[in-house]
């Protein structure tokens, strides 16, 4: 078994999808921070089975977490302080997503519009589907950003 | 301010009054005749259209206002690469109302984001042409006196008409509707109309390929015409377009009161020898067509009329 040290204060993201932590670390630009994090693979998990877990040294505002819900609302947000949880945050799909998957119809707007903002609305919670605020495409990619 | 982008932007009592009002104004058109005195519509077609943009232009100089604009992107400021942003910040500089068409799907709902005036959606792309679908209500509510306990049979390109798609969004809202989808196989209604709009609705339609055998059963008969543009084959498009011809012999078979209806233009799909049948509704479709853009005008540049 791997010990990985506790966190003074911070945020550790628990249940993460097994082999995914990487590519969020990169999507949440954890790479772009002053801090230390640390990215276990494959921990075991009752739930899961394996999972990965991100455990990040610096402030929770440092984290989109509307990226995060996008990416996968399933994750579970500890909040540290002083070593310990203090807070457990609720992750849910965002209603709105601004400027993190563009649009792939080329038909849209967005194609040739300068400066326009790429927003994608959730329009079906059960079926977890994002449509292109201006052309109502369904976004069919990976959840991940650009 | 309000803009008109979808035809679902209107709830069922908002899209009553306007149709209510339209009815209005085919009654007694000079009631309205000076009422829009002053005002200005400007016409921002980024794409040839002669129907819906002289439609408009018809309903202002109707209503006593006046007209300006473009016919094709050649002709504005686009050409320099001008934004739609941009275009519509000027325009709203110069006249009262809009009524945008652009090739590119959300246009006119970036112009109303940026505009000061009301912005109707002229059609953008494959996407939406709302005032075609308050067209089509206005003369089924005109012509059949209701807009409920109807079926409607949609016969010819159902993949790709926009119109179509459009028209089952706005009737789904009215009571005891059902749909018979005429088509060929490979132009059948797109899945997600199938799934997301009928069946989560549970709205009753059958899928057929005769137009024959479900002409008695029809209170409406929404013709549409195969577009040569959304074909990569040209054999295919051959194939599809003598699929259906509407003519006197498949009249013969339908209701004393069922009425067709087309969007137009026509090619072949509607016999010119059905044009003389009473139950021909297209070229007063057209007329209801005006009606419907007079109340829009009205209704978004908040008009009172005595």
């Amino acid at each position: 078994m791997l010990n990985v040290g506790a966190i003074t204060e911070g945020f550790v993201l628990d249940h993460i999808q097994a082999g995914t932590s990487l590519s969020l670390y990169h999507d949440l630009k954890l790479d772009k921070l002053d801090c230390c994090v640390a990215i276990i693979r494959n921990a075991r998990s009752n739930k899961m089975g394996k999972k990965d877990i991100l455990k990040v040294e610096c402030d929770i505002d440092a984290l989109d977490l509307d990226v995060l819900g996008f990416i996968d609302h399933n994750i579970t947000v500890n909040i540290i302080k002083g070593e310990k949880i203090v807070e457990k945050r609720e992750l849910r799909l965002p209603k709105e997503i601004k400027n993190i998957i563009n649009c792939k119809n080329p038909r849209c707007i967005t194609s040739t519009e300068q400066g326009l903002d790429q927003i994608f609305l959730l329009t079906d919670d059960a079926t977890q589907t994002y449509r292109c605020k201006y052309c109502e495409e369904k976004y069919k990619g990976p959840k991940k950003i650009r | 301010m309000q803009h008109l982008m979808s035809p679902l932007d209107l709830s069922v009592e908002e899209l009553d009054e306007l149709l209510a009002l339209a009815n209005d104004i085919e009654r007694n058109p000079d009631k309205y005749a000076h009422v829009c005195e002053g005002k200005k519509l400007a016409t921002c077609f980024y794409e040839a259209s002669t129907r819906t943009r002289l439609s408009f232009e018809a309903a202002m100089l109707n209503l006593g206002g006046s007209v300006l604009g473009f016919s094709s992107e050649d002709s504005s400021s686009a050409s320099k690469g001008e934004s739609v942003s941009d275009t519509i910040r000027v325009i709203s500089c110069y006249a009262d109302i809009c009524a945008m068409r652009h090739p590119k799907e959300g246009a006119p709902l970036v112009a109303s984001e940026k505009s000061k005036i009301p912005v109707i959606n002229a059609g953008d792309g494959g996407h939406q042409h709302p005032t075609q679908t308050l067209t089509d209500l206005l003369t089924i509510r005109s012509l059949k006196g209701r807009l409920g306990n109807l079926n409607i049979g949609l016969c010819g390109d159902l993949k790709f008409g926009r119109t179509v798609h459009s028209l089952i969004h706005a009737l789904i809202r009215y009571p005891n509707i059902q749909f018979t989808l005429i088509s060929p196989e490979e132009l059948r209604v797109p899945s997600y109309i199938r799934e997301d709009v009928l069946k989560k609705n549970n709205i009753p339609f059958q899928e057929v390929e005769r137009l024959e055998d479900v002409m008695p059963e029809l209170d409406i008969l929404y013709m549409t015409r195969v577009q040569k543009e959304r074909f990569f084959n040209e054999d295919d498009y051959v194939r599809m377009k003598d699929f259906y011809i509407l003519d006197k012999k498949k009249m013969n078979l339908a209701r004393e009161d069922m009425i067709v209806m087309h969007p137009l233009p026509r090619v072949n799909e509607i016999s010119v020898e059905v044009d003389e049948d009473p139950r021909a509704a297209y070229f007063k479709q057209a007329q209801y067509g005006v009606y419907v853009r007079m109340a829009l005008i009205l209704t978004l540049l908040e008009v009172e009329v005595c």
